[in-house]
């Protein structure tokens, strides 16, 4: 058989194509199920570390059932439209995110830890290299920060992916999205030494400005958006 | 079995392990190397993988190496590599998780490891289907075995633990003891396979250049 021939080589390129993903379809659909499942139980894990929770050979599943007792769906003026279990876990704050904000679906998790309510916010931005997400817990003043948890798809390690350790998220516990007279000015990331005015600020990370100055205009603009439900209660 | 593990078998599974290392004589898949080797498991399930992969991508080349036309073959070769990773990637998605969040990109890096294109063009596309097995398993322990030695010191010294669990006891901290945070860092990779390199040479003079 002449291998050489360009119908041959064309014949099998196509044939070889088809067959590859035929496999990988078969392959990705069956495994689909569980892998939701994985990225679940992977969400619950995220919120439950912005409570500062061990999680360390933990029923992940089983906690965030004791601690988290509301789920609700907020819009952007405030009003809570659905507390009904599972609605808020399952949106997708991206897609939330392209849509006008009037329009959006907010999640909240209010979370009972040691009797105490806690608010849990959905942040969302954009870091130096791909999108940077987290979760923060606010007391129940709606202006004291208990606990943050942050992630990130491709920040330089050592750099700005050193947002995903424990020491950079505890810098934000105990700072305050309020200013004196209760208008919401979020929490200023800087450079050690520079002072941000009229706001609360935590210290950057050295050599990750541009990825520490992300997670700055994140928290602004996602917790803006509760700001209405805030003032509400 | 004489016919399995004859003396030239026995040469392609044992050489790639010691005297025709693809890490510390070959020197190829040294950015994999730097980038999972701060911890024990990610390193393990990387090694693992990476056999795997090999070894069947190895197969199926082998297996197909009449056929092949000759001026895709690169690409006939890319697409089978191609194919096995998204599988094992969907497959520890599903059921190892945590390891896979770990080893996020360095996954579907094994596309481009140098190893595997290495060992299809060189080897399977010239060998019989049992020996390009052997080769790539033989090749993808090679590769791993030097990834998990590297991955126990940089763990042990930089972290104080191994497979997560802490070894080094309270007593030793307490009394002054501190990890070498530089351990966790990348280029201390480097150094540790420099340092093998050195051991292995200095014991096969026939390497040294």
């Amino acid at each position: 058989m002449n291998t050489n021939k360009n119908s041959y080589t064309l014949i099998y390129a196509i044939v070889m194509v088809v067959v590859v993903a035929l496999l990988l379809a078969l392959v990705s659909g069956g495994l689909k199920e569980t892998q939701n499942e994985n990225v679940a139980l992977d969400k619950k894990k995220q919120i439950l570390s912005s409570l500062r929770i061990d999680l360390k050979d933990q029923d992940a599943a089983a906690l965030y059932e004791k601690y988290i007792v509301k789920e609700l769906v907020l819009n952007s003026n405030g009003d809570i439209t659905s507390e009904e279990r599972g609605k808020a876990f399952g949106i997708d704050v991206l897609k939330e995110n392209a849509k006008a904000l009037e329009q959006r679906e907010l999640p909240l998790y209010v979370a009972e830890v040691d009797g105490k309510t806690k608010y849990i916010i959905t942040v969302r931005g954009a870091g130096l290299w791909g999108p940077i997400w987290g979760y923060i817990a606010l007391d129940d003043d709606k202006n004291t920060v208990y606990g943050t948890y942050f992630s990130h798809a491709s920040e330089t390690p050592g750099l700005g992916a050193e947002i995903a350790t424990s020491d950079f998220q505890n810098r934000f516990v105990g700072k305050h999205i309020l200013n004196d007279a209760k208008e919401f000015v979020s929490i200023a990331v800087m450079k050690a030494g520079k002072f941000a005015e009229g706001k609360e600020q935590i210290d950057a990370i050295s050599g990750g400005t541009i990825t520490s100055k992300g997670v700055e205009a994140m928290l602004l603009k996602s917790i803006g958006q509760y700001q209405e439900f805030f003032k509400k209660q | 079995m004489s016919k399995l593990f004859s003396e030239k078998t026995k040469q392609v599974f044992l050489g790639p392990l010691s005297k025709n290392n693809p890490i510390t004589v070959q020197v190829l898949g040294i950015c994999s190397a730097l980038a999972v080797t701060a911890k024990l498991e990610p390193a393990l399930v990387m090694g693992l993988s990476v056999t795997i992969i090999v070894a069947f991508a190895n197969v199926i080349i082998s297996l197909l190496r009449n056929t092949i036309p000759n001026r895709i073959r690169i690409i006939v070769q890319l697409v089978v590599v191609a194919a096995l990773v998204t599988i094992v990637s969907e497959i520890l998605k599903a059921f190892a998780y945590d390891v896979s969040v770990q080893l996020s990109v360095y996954i579907g890096l094994i596309i481009t490891n140098c190893i595997l294109m290495g060992r299809l063009e060189a080897f399977a596309m010239g060998n019989k289907p049992w020996e390009s097995f052997v080769d790539g398993l033989g090749n993808g322990f090679g590769y791993a075995w030097i990834l998990v030695v590297v991955a126990f010191f940089r763990e042990l010294l930089g972290s104080g633990s191994l497979f997560g669990f802490k070894v080094i006891p309270q007593s030793l901290y307490e009394a002054g003891y501190s990890n070498n945070g530089l351990m966790i860092l990348p280029p201390m990779a480097l150094v540790l396979v420099a340092c093998i390199i050195w051991v292995h040479r200095s014991k096969n003079k026939e390497l040294q250049e």
